[in-house]
């Protein structure tokens, strides 16, 4: 089929009229090339939202107590709670797939009054009380000393890991910052790590900064808050959705805390995973929008070719008879015909393709030397994947193109094509 | 060679049907250079395409080479007439983007034969009409008679049984149109069986035996003394 006879006729019959073959080709050239710089554009999109979620496990949530709303065994609505720190083992033990949980208590922050001193700075800071866990579910990457651990946490011992930012600000260029001690709330904290974040899910990478973190049961003790749990977040094993978890969770909840089960409201919660599904929904989307416009471009690029291929096979009537009649079988003509156009495709296909790689090339580099860092458009690329299903549509869309006008060359009789003139 | 009995053809011209062809009998032995001659209109043509398989006879029977021809499906007519038959037409209808020896090797492409053998095969029909150094030029650039000769080696290529000549001299001046002849002659010479369809006399007689036609039968059919073209020449 794809012998090297079959090549030069094709390329025999394509170079006889070279003007008009490049224009032929232009259609599909512009089509596929348009589809990949969409599909890209959709991809670069993509990547920039999604850094901000980059290293969050996405399958997490938070949950925090609400008044409840309704009346329940004995219990007037409209009362105030707390999540207790045994809620942590019952939770747990009752509920199966969840990853982690990690209790945590917070003061102060943004906004709020300067909280924090060292020697004769001070700023105001997001200070949690957490468990080890957390940096599983909130990735953050330790530069230098590092992160709390159990010990710690059994001997509430009462040592901070501040982040990048706070430590910019509180301590002197220079100035030996862990064994150092920092006052949050009039209370003595020793640094042991310093932390620095990549990303964060509301955007804010610089306020991501300026948090400390110090062990939940030392946050208890120095700060008072007995057995209370101020929040907790919650990340469910890989195969499970933190979702479809989430009611029973409620549930050991409201039983500890004799919530109504029908009480929907007493429960506040975040969940990661439904809005990371929701913008993966939204890119979903958006692929399949570039995909739609991209083929139809495509598509008017092809019945270009296949108009062209008409009026060649008109064209060429008389010398598809002098074939027949030198003994071309009608499947010969029509693969012949068939072949030029699926050619025809892929060679103008893969040109518009490599020229949109190219494109992709200047915009990368362009982006590259982009002075922002917070920029919504990063990286924007079409992967090999792509590239094949685009193979694909080409080769579909060459035999689509090259049906008819096929049909057509072997349906004129040998006869009445020979007397073509 | 070729076997014809009680051939009918006609076409529908809008509401009426033209009968061209009423009751064609008529054999040619092999060897033999055979014209058929007729005035416009008298079913020459529509004869020579129904042997050449490029058309189907209504009714009647026709066996070339003791294969009866009838009912063919497009690809076994292909077949038949790539192994069987040679054709040369009045206008040269030779591949213009093809060079000459392309345009001979073409039947030989149609037979599978491998791309070396080809071009071997057709250069060597290229030098018996006397071409061989116009092999790679383009039929542009080829005058008439240069055209038909290459035609003729692409008759010739596939080694068919029979070669069918329509009007073969029909574009060309009478010089030109003699040495085409003093051609077939030699082809006919070496025993390749050859039909010719013309209207002009001279041409007719340079052909071993003429077939005349007229209004779709046969008025007359008999044997002539060859006029050899090389005297014309």
């Amino acid at each position: 089929m794809f012998s090297k006879d079959k090549w030069s006729e094709v390329i025999e019959a394509l170079t006889s009229n070279v003007f008009r073959t490049i224009l032929t080709a232009f259609g599909v050239f512009w089509g596929i090339f348009i589809l990949c710089i969409l599909l890209a554009a959709g991809k670069g999109l993509e990547n920039g939202v999604k850094k901000g979620f980059a290293g969050i496990s996405a399958n997490s949530m938070f949950m925090w107590t609400m008044p409840t709303t309704k009346p329940y065994d004995g219990l007037p609505k409209g009362r105030r709670y707390n999540f207790k720190i045994d809620d942590v083992a019952a939770i747990k033990s009752e509920v199966d797939g969840l990853k982690y949980i990690s209790p945590r208590n917070q003061l102060g922050g943004f906004r709020g009054t300067n909280n924090v001193t060292h020697g004769l700075k001070s700023g105001a800071y997001n200070v949690y009380g957490d468990y080890p866990e957390i940096i599983k579910q909130e990735p953050t990457d330790i530069i230098e000393g590092r992160f709390i651990n159990y010990n710690d946490i059994d001997q509430a011992r009462k040592v901070a890991v501040i982040g990048e930012g706070v430590k910019k600000e509180l301590f002197e260029v220079g100035e030996p910052v862990l064994g150092s001690y920092i006052k949050v709330q009039g209370v003595n904290f020793m640094i042991i790590g310093i932390y620095k974040r990549k990303s964060s899910p509301d955007g804010n990478i610089e306020e991501a900064q300026k948090n400390i973190f110090v062990p939940f049961t030392a946050f208890s003790r120095a700060f008072n808050f007995g057995n209370i749990v101020g929040w907790m977040a919650i990340t469910a094993e890989d195969d499970k959705s933190v979702t479809a978890l989430k009611s029973s969770i409620f549930d050991v909840v409201k039983s500890r805390h004799r919530i109504s089960p029908d009480d929907n409201n007493a429960i506040g919660n975040f969940d990661l995973y439904e809005q990371f599904k929701k913008i993966s929904g939204l890119f979903t989307a958006l692929n399949f929008v570039a995909y739609f416009i991209g083929v139809l471009i495509l598509f008017s690029g092809v019945i270009g070719i296949s108009n062209i291929m008409l009026i060649v096979v008109k064209e060429r009537t008389k010398e598809i008879g002098i074939r027949r009649a030198l003994g071309a079988t009608p499947w010969q003509i029509r693969g012949q015909i068939l072949f030029e156009a699926v050619f025809l495709t892929i060679i103008s296909g893969m040109a518009g393709i490599s020229f949109a790689t190219l494109v992709l090339f200047g915009i990368n580099k362009a982006l590259e030397f982009a002075p922002s860092q917070d920029s919504m458009f990063i990286n924007p690329s079409v992967d090999f994947v792509t590239v094949l299903i685009a193979l694909v549509i080409l080769i579909f869309a060459g035999l689509l193109a090259g049906f008819i006008p096929a049909q057509n060359a072997i349906r004129v009789k040998p006869v009445e094509a020979l007397r073509t003139e | 060679m070729i076997e014809i009995k009680d051939l009918h053809k006609s076409y529908k011209v809008g509401k009426n049907s033209l009968h061209v062809l009423k009751g064609i009998n008529f054999s040619v032995k092999e060897g033999e250079l055979v014209s058929i001659m007729g005035s416009s209109g008298s079913g020459k043509s529509t004869l020579l395409n129904i042997l050449g398989m490029l058309d189907e006879a209504e009714k009647g029977t026709y066996h070339l080479d003791g294969v009866e021809i009838k009912n063919l499906s497009e690809k076994i007519a292909a077949n038949y007439r790539n192994k069987f038959l040679g054709f040369i037409f009045q206008s040269f209808n030779l591949i213009n983007y093809k060079n000459a020896l392309d345009n001979v090797a073409l039947p030989l492409y149609y037979q599978n034969v491998k791309r070396k053998e080809r071009t071997e095969i057709a250069m060597s029909y290229l030098e018996k009409v006397g071409l061989a150094q116009w092999a790679k030029h383009l039929p542009t650039e080829l005058s008439g008679g240069q055209k038909q000769r290459v035609a003729i080696a692409r008759a010739l290529a596939g080694q068919p049984k029979v070669i069918l000549a329509d009007e073969l001299t029909g574009a060309l001046d009478s010089t030109t149109s003699y040495e085409i002849m003093e051609l077939i002659q030699e082809i006919n010479d070496e025993g390749k069986t050859i039909l010719v369809v013309t209207h002009e006399d001279d041409i007719a007689h340079m052909t071993k035996r003429i077939v005349n036609l007229r209004d779709g039968i046969i008025i007359d059919d008999r044997k002539v003394d060859q006029v050899k073209a090389k005297a014309h020449v």
